[in-house]
């Protein structure tokens, strides 16, 4: 099953970054066998809706799980549809994070914020 | 980093001259300008170094290769934009076209592609402090994303201990202003006390709230009409806004201004109200 | 007398567009006011005309006949603004979406349809003589561009000489707004923030060709940058409104100088004729 992290740098080390749809890159987290990619984040470069993308981007890696600070509503949407659920991630490295989510100490994150409609007009 | 952002609704009510002051009176280690369509605030704030450049790209735009042009006429049928236009030949206004790509896919011989198009420059400016700027070419849309720009711009340039950073804001509440709302801890309202400044906040106010800002409210040029002031306040009151203060009409100030120079700068009333207005909204930001 | 459209703008805000637009429309009397800053209009305000006539302004947003979906997704691949996504279905981002009909034409299927969003609404009134028409954008959305296509639509081949009051800026509501003009006021105030923006929207009317004069507004005496720059530049003053408390406070009142008792009322009279033989 694949979990999403949004990052700074491609490293699991790197900290988890406060955007989610203008995250630079994506940790993608392999929990079958344990591995890790990083995605280039396409939607960053977005004039608008870079959320939307960032979530349909996610969606067709086939992730099922995301852990992030917050994201908004449009991407919210996205990922409802899709029942993919989002955590709040902890202070601390995407892989102190994926080691918090295997022990079951993240909680789901409500913080939906109304979101930012920085798009190109 | 905080960010305090600096909006009106109505235009030259003050955003420009208080966010100078407030920039000097924190000695703000990061600060920005996102009235990329008019900006101003550099005219002030007496930059020695020389800012660096990059050019800004919007949305690619149409452009049609007149040799693999049939003259059809598809694509300006399809053009929800009136950005196609025909004299001797088929050609794309590029200030009307949006880059929808619709052209593109209604065009039988492939004349048509998407091609970048700069739209702007950013500027940053940096010694002890880095200023993040942009100038939108004229008759841009994307002004929006040009504002994300200029705020990335300076939280990638920031030190890591800058505490409060200070964003000047653009009239109006479009989309450039909703890009500027993005992330900010609080929104501080220069407001006007004339029929239209009072106007022009409520409807900034009610923007504002549909995307969960935190506000403040401090009048400008108080004493051209008191009861429109009471009016003010009254309504911040009402509506559990917080108002921070109100600062008098100064001549004086518009000669600091045109001399480059901040209100708090040189003596005056104006300088001394904004002084306290600061240390109200400074409060504020210090409790969230 | 012939249509003649004198749009007045700015670049910086709060320099006087509106007052000189309402003031010159009040002095000609059987005019046009056509307010296009429709993001905070401001002239009814001015004009508390009597409403005649209400029309609200859509946008076309894409709507999804999910039984008729295949779920190929070439709709959300098309879209440019990332209006559209796929989780189980399609779904529309109506806020991003830039209504350019481009994910109805590529669907194979035809599952997608438009409906109308509501993006404002614009008024027709009168205020004595002065026809008033007003585009008032809802909050939320981000561009005013389509309201004020239809708002010039409507003045477009009208008798008589239409006064249209600008957005502040350069972008492309600005652009729209002077697109048709036959001569534009270029409102400046007497500061180097004036100056500049001065400055950048003469380069916009000169980029398209339109002629142009300056009105030089609260002006004071000393050094005015505005009107050096006029000066330097060859450009036409046509008025030099002086700072002044009275106009001040009627202004900050809601009311329009020309029809109070304002001892100064013939500089805008003064202005109209002027402003009249320029377009002439």
């Amino acid at each position: 099953m694949r979990i999403a992290i949004p990052v700074n740098e491609k490293d699991l080390k790197s900290g988890v970054c406060p955007s989610f749809g203008r995250a630079p890159y994506y940790l993608i987290y392999e929990t079958n066998d344990k591995t890790s990619i990083f995605l280039d984040n396409i939607a960053a470069q977005s004039a608008g809706g870079a959320g939307i993308k960032a979530a349909q981007l996610l969606l067709d890696n086939e992730v099922k799980v995301i852990i992030a600070p917050r994201y908004g509503e449009n991407a919210a949407k996205v990922l409802v549809d899709a029942n993919v659920i989002v955590y709040r991630n902890i202070d601390g490295s995407a892989e102190d994070n994926i080691k918090a989510y295997e022990n079951k100490k993240l909680d789901i994150l409500a913080d939906i914020h109304p979101g930012h409609h920085n798009h190109g007009k | 980093m905080k960010q305090l952002l600096i909006i009106s609704g109505k235009g030259g009510t003050g955003k420009t001259t208080i966010a100078g002051a407030f920039i000097k009176l924190l000695q703000a280690k990061a600060y920005a300008d996102c009235d990329v369509d008019a900006p101003n605030l550099h005219l002030i704030s007496n930059h020695t170094v020389t800012e660096e450049r990059k050019d800004y790209f919007g949305l690619p735009k149409a452009h049609i290769d007149i040799n693999l042009c049939i003259e059809c006429g598809l694509c300006e049928e399809s053009c929800r934009f009136d950005a196609i236009h025909h004299g001797q030949r088929y050609y794309i206004d590029s200030y009307a076209c949006e880059g929808c790509g619709v052209c593109k896919y209604v065009c039988p011989t492939g004349a048509i592609s998407l091609r970048e198009q700069r739209a702007g420059e950013l500027m940053l400016y940096r010694n002890n402090a880095v200023f993040s700027t942009a100038q939108l070419e004229m008759g841009n849309g994307t002004s929006g994303m040009l504002v994300s720009e200029v705020k990335k711009q300076m939280k990638e340039s920031a030190a890591d201990d800058v505490g409060v950073a200070i964003i000047d804001g653009s009239p109006g509440i479009g989309c450039p202003v909703i890009a500027s709302l993005s992330g900010v801890d609080l929104a501080l309202i220069v407001a006007e006390p004339s029929i239209s400044g009072i106007n022009d906040m409520q409807r900034i106010i009610e923007t504002a709230r549909q995307f969960g800002t935190k506000l403040a409210v401090c009048v400008n040029k108080y004493d051209t009409n008191l009861k429109n002031t009471q009016t003010i306040e009254e309504f911040c009151k009402d509506s559990e806004i917080i108002f921070v203060g109100k600062i008098p009409y100064d001549k004086k100030a518009v000669t600091a201004i045109n001399d480059g120079k901040s209100i708090v700068d040189i003596d005056c009333p104006a300088g001394i109200a904004v002084k306290k207005v600061f240390d109200n909204t400074i409060k504020i930001i210090g409790k969230l | 007398m012939a249509n003649k459209k004198i749009a007045i703008l700015s670049g910086k805000g709060g320099t006087g567009k509106t007052l000189v637009s309402v003031n010159l429309a009040a002095a000609e009397g059987n005019s046009y006011y056509v307010d296009c800053d429709v993001e905070e209009p401001n002239g009814h305000l001015f004009f508390k005309p009597k409403i005649i006539k209400k029309k609200d302004i859509f946008v076309k947003i894409p709507n999804i006949d999910n039984s008729l979906c295949s779920g190929c997704r070439e709709c959300v691949e098309f879209c440019k603004f990332n209006a559209l996504a796929y989780g189980r279905q399609v779904i529309v981002f109506e806020e991003v979406c830039h209504s350019c009909g481009g994910c109805m034409l590529v669907c194979p299927t035809k599952a997608i349809s438009e409906k109308d969003k509501k993006i404002g609404v614009i008024e027709e009134g009168v205020s004595d003589e002065v026809k008033t028409i007003s585009g008032i954008m809802n909050t939320g959305e981000v561009s005013g561009v389509p309201i004020i296509k239809e708002l010039l639509n409507i003045i477009k081949d009208v008798e008589g000489l239409v006064f249209i009051d600008c957005p502040p800026g350069s972008a492309c509501v600005v652009m729209e707004s002077v697109k048709d003009a036959d001569y534009c006021i270029l409102v400046a105030e007497p500061t180097v923030f004036g100056a500049h923006n001065l400055a950048m929207v003469h380069r916009l009317v000169s980029l398209f060709g339109k002629k142009c004069g300056v009105v030089l507004n609260k002006c004071e005496t000393g050094f005015n940058p505005s009107e050096d720059f006029c000066i330097k530049n060859n450009i036409e003053i046509l008025a030099r409104v002086p700072f002044d408390n009275d106009l001040g406070s009627l202004n900050s009142e809601g009311k329009i100088a020309v029809r109070e008792n304002y001892k100064n009322k013939d500089l805008f009279y003064s202005l109209l004729s002027t402003v009249k033989e320029a377009v002439k």
